[in-house]
């Protein structure tokens, strides 16, 4: 009896082991059912965890456009259906997230993540499911590439990059505020902070100017001060700071306390009330950064969009809503344009568009797949925000 | 002995028949592919909470530094598949055994530290390691590590996971592991009996990071994405609530506190504005009504369900599942 039970458990295994060994290669292709009423767009944020402010933002930026389009009477005769999605901030749930948009929600086209990290790793699945992933505010410049330098063919950007930002403020720098000696403060977490202090580097360093000093800190940081003495003794004529505004706004404070008076420049991170609340008023005057927009440009396309954007949410649009909006634009015309909502025409025809009006002006996609944009240099003024210049590259 | 062994071979045939239920359900896409998703994460989840458990909650070691060993083992994996180009398996294997390693190198100092001061030694050394990582251009720094292929699938997942409860459970039934309880029960009373605690401790020790390694390894040979972000100590605390929730000290709480944490995370994704708010929730609530975790100390045994033979067969359930 008991060897019997022994035999037939050793046969279990012996099946358990042959199906672990057959079974490896069942792999699940997605169908996608076609909805007749509605097409559905994934809108797929940071809404909790670090950076929920950025995904909020975005996200009713989204919205907006794609309730005036629904309004209008919708895309291709159907209602537009935004279904959200939260990736808590965090990479892998990420992944999780685009899953589950694209394969339980049936979304056509993502819209986000916010942040570069996120954006990195729901590609592989958009790309799987040959659905667009439009990322209306990552600026990291490798997310629409492949490893070895070609397109991704399912990713595209509404926002400038990296890169590009780094060469505006550099640019603003040397012209208008005719400073040579610059010292560069930057995050070394940070990969949209290293990038930024690079480029910016090399862009004064090839316009006349030098980099005196450069000091790293890490996100998170609270006390500045002693990096900031070392700076201050470089003597620059202005301080690089591209960061993200919890940082910044300490950094501010405490540069003025030890008695920096430079001129301060920086990044869209910036942008965000907080940086007045926590920086103080005072010490923000003399401090400008870049961005892709400002409420005050009188650009009625712009001012329309602002106007629209308080009416609806009570709250004043960033930069990342109007990216947001802007992505969203873009999306419902490809879709329109392709006639379906197949993905791989989807795609096509986000690469083909050029000059469509969208809020921030017009958009063209380049090859690489970024946007071809000027940038905005805006003003600190007693903790207001006051456009400066419009800088075109 | 020979009774214990019969009745692990019948637990493993209960595993298997689960396996086998899972994968015709995955096969003929019963389970859509986001469930597969969140059940592979539930495997990876299982798996630390269950090598934690052996630190915390067998040893008795208050460890909070969980997902550096995670961390290490993603990347150290990663590097291996991406840039040496060599097999799964060995990725696996050199995951496992570098986070074992660096938790026995961090091991011997630390866990001369007790109570508190471990859990912040500890809480410390994991965000070292994450602060390391993101500075380590090699490995893509702030960026994360890009470009990862997904090898990771049900079957990997289901298989490691249960060869490493196997491995705790026997672990504990050994005279290490009684070693181990020993010095959770009483430290001072198990060194009188002449029992090398440090040695035990740093066993313990390693041998959880290096499970968390596995776990990471194939955590990020499934997101395509090892990123610093994902190696936060609030990682840490998740995989410490899902053990604490379980019952410390327990494979069947810790398994189940994988389960449920896991999975409510996943069934909220619906209300991404509602999710944290009903996911802490849960945990007060559960927290209020059993302060010892769902199964306190014990185990899922047939003594638990005296009428009927549905005893073995749910314990294979919960442990798997």
């Amino acid at each position: 009896m008991k060897a019997w039970k022994k035999a037939a458990s050793a046969i279990g295994v012996a099946a358990v082991m042959t199906s672990l060994f057959t079974g490896c290669g069942a792999g699940g292709g997605s169908k996608k059912a076609a909805d007749a009423k509605e097409i559905v767009v994934g809108a797929h944020f940071e809404l909790t965890g670090n950076v929920a402010n950025y995904g909020k933002s975005t996200m009713s930026g989204v919205q907006m456009a794609i309730d005036e389009a629904n309004a209008k009477g919708g895309v291709l005769g159907k209602k537009i259906k935004m279904v959200t999605g939260d990736n808590k901030s965090e990479p892998s749930e990420a992944g999780n997230t685009a899953t589950k948009l694209i394969t339980k929600d049936k979304a056509v086209v993502l819209i986000g993540p916010a942040t570069s990290g996120c954006v990195a790793a729901s590609i592989p699945i958009a790309t799987g499911n040959k659905v667009p992933l439009m990322a209306p505010v990552a600026t990291a410049p490798n997310i629409t590439l492949q490893k070895d330098g070609k397109v991704q063919p399912f990713v595209f950007r509404a926002c400038f990059i990296d890169p590009f930002q780094g060469k505006i403020m550099a640019t603003f720098a040397s012209k208008t505020l005719k400073v040579k000696n610059i010292a560069v403060f930057f995050d070394s977490s940070s990969d949209y902070s290293k990038g930024l202090a690079e480029v910016f580097g090399k862009t004064v360093e090839g316009a006349g100017g030098k980099i005196v000093a450069k000091e790293a800190f890490l996100a998170k940081d609270v006390d500045f001060k002693a990096a900031l003495t070392k700076l201050k003794a470089s003597n620059p004529d202005a301080l690089y700071v591209p960061a993200y505004y919890e940082e910044v706004s300490k950094i501010i404070k405490q540069a003025r306390e030890v008695g920096m008076n430079c001129p301060i420049l920086g990044s869209d991170g910036w942008d965000s009330p907080k940086l007045a609340e926590i920086a103080g008023k005072a010490a923000l005057n003399n401090t400008y950064f870049c961005s892709a927009y400002s409420a005050q440009d009188k650009d009625p396309k712009i001012q329309n969009f602002i106007k629209a954007y308080k009416a609806k949410f009570n709250a004043e649009p960033d930069n990342f809503s109007i990216h947001g909006y802007d992505a969203a634009l873009v999306v419902l015309e490809a879709i329109k344009r392709a006639g379906s909502t197949d993905g791989v025409k989807i795609a096509e025809e986000i690469a083909k568009m050029k000059d469509f009006p969208v809020a921030t002006g017009k958009f063209t996609v380049d090859p690489q797949h970024n946007p071809v944009s000027g940038g905005i240099i805006i003003e600190l003024k007693d903790g207001v925000q006051t456009f400066k210049e419009k800088i075109n590259l | 002995m020979n009774n214990l062994k019969k009745q692990d071979l019948k637990i493993l045939c209960v595993c298997g028949v689960i396996f086998a239920i899972f994968q015709v359900l995955l096969y003929f896409e019963f389970i859509d592919p986001y469930w597969e998703a969140n059940i592979i994460l539930i495997l990876i989840n299982i798996i630390l909470s269950v090598s934690l458990n052996l630190i915390n909650g067998y040893t008795g070691q208050f460890s909070i530094g969980h997902a550096g060993f995670m961390a290490v083992g993603a990347y150290v994996g990663a590097i291996m598949t991406v840039k040496l180009e060599l097999p799964f398996v060995v990725s696996l294997l050199a995951g496992t055994v570098s986070a074992g390693f660096l938790g026995f190198l961090i091991g011997i100092p630390t866990l001369r530290l007790n109570g508190d001061y471990l859990a912040i030694a500890t809480l410390g050394l994991g965000e070292i390691i994450r602060i390391c990582i993101l500075n380590i251009e090699y490995v893509g720094g702030a960026s994360g590590f890009m470009g990862i292929p997904r090898i990771t699938n049900f079957p990997w997942a289901f298989w490691i996971a249960i060869f490493i409860i196997f491995f705790i459970k026997n672990f504990k039934n050994s005279s290490a592991g009684r070693a181990c309880l020993a010095i959770r029960e009483n430290e001072i009373a198990a060194e009188t009996m002449g029992i090398d605690t440090t040695k035990y401790k740093i066993l313990a020790f390693t041998i959880g990071a290096g499970f968390a390694g596995t776990a990471g390894c194939l955590f990020s040979h499934y997101y395509y994405i090892a990123h610093p972000a994902s190696f936060t100590f609030m990682r840490s605390f998740d995989i410490l609530t899902m053990v604490v929730l379980g019952g410390l000290g327990s494979m069947s709480g810790a398994i189940t506190g994988a389960i449920v944490l896991t999975g409510i995370s996943a069934v909220l994704a619906d209300y991404p504005e509602w999710r944290m708010v009903i996911y802490s929730v849960t945990l007060i609530v559960l927290m209020l009504n059993r302060p010892q975790g769902i199964f306190g100390s014990k185990e899922l045994s047939r003594k638990m369900f005296k009428f009927g033979k549905l005893g073995g067969k749910i314990h294979g359930g919960t442990a798997e599942s």
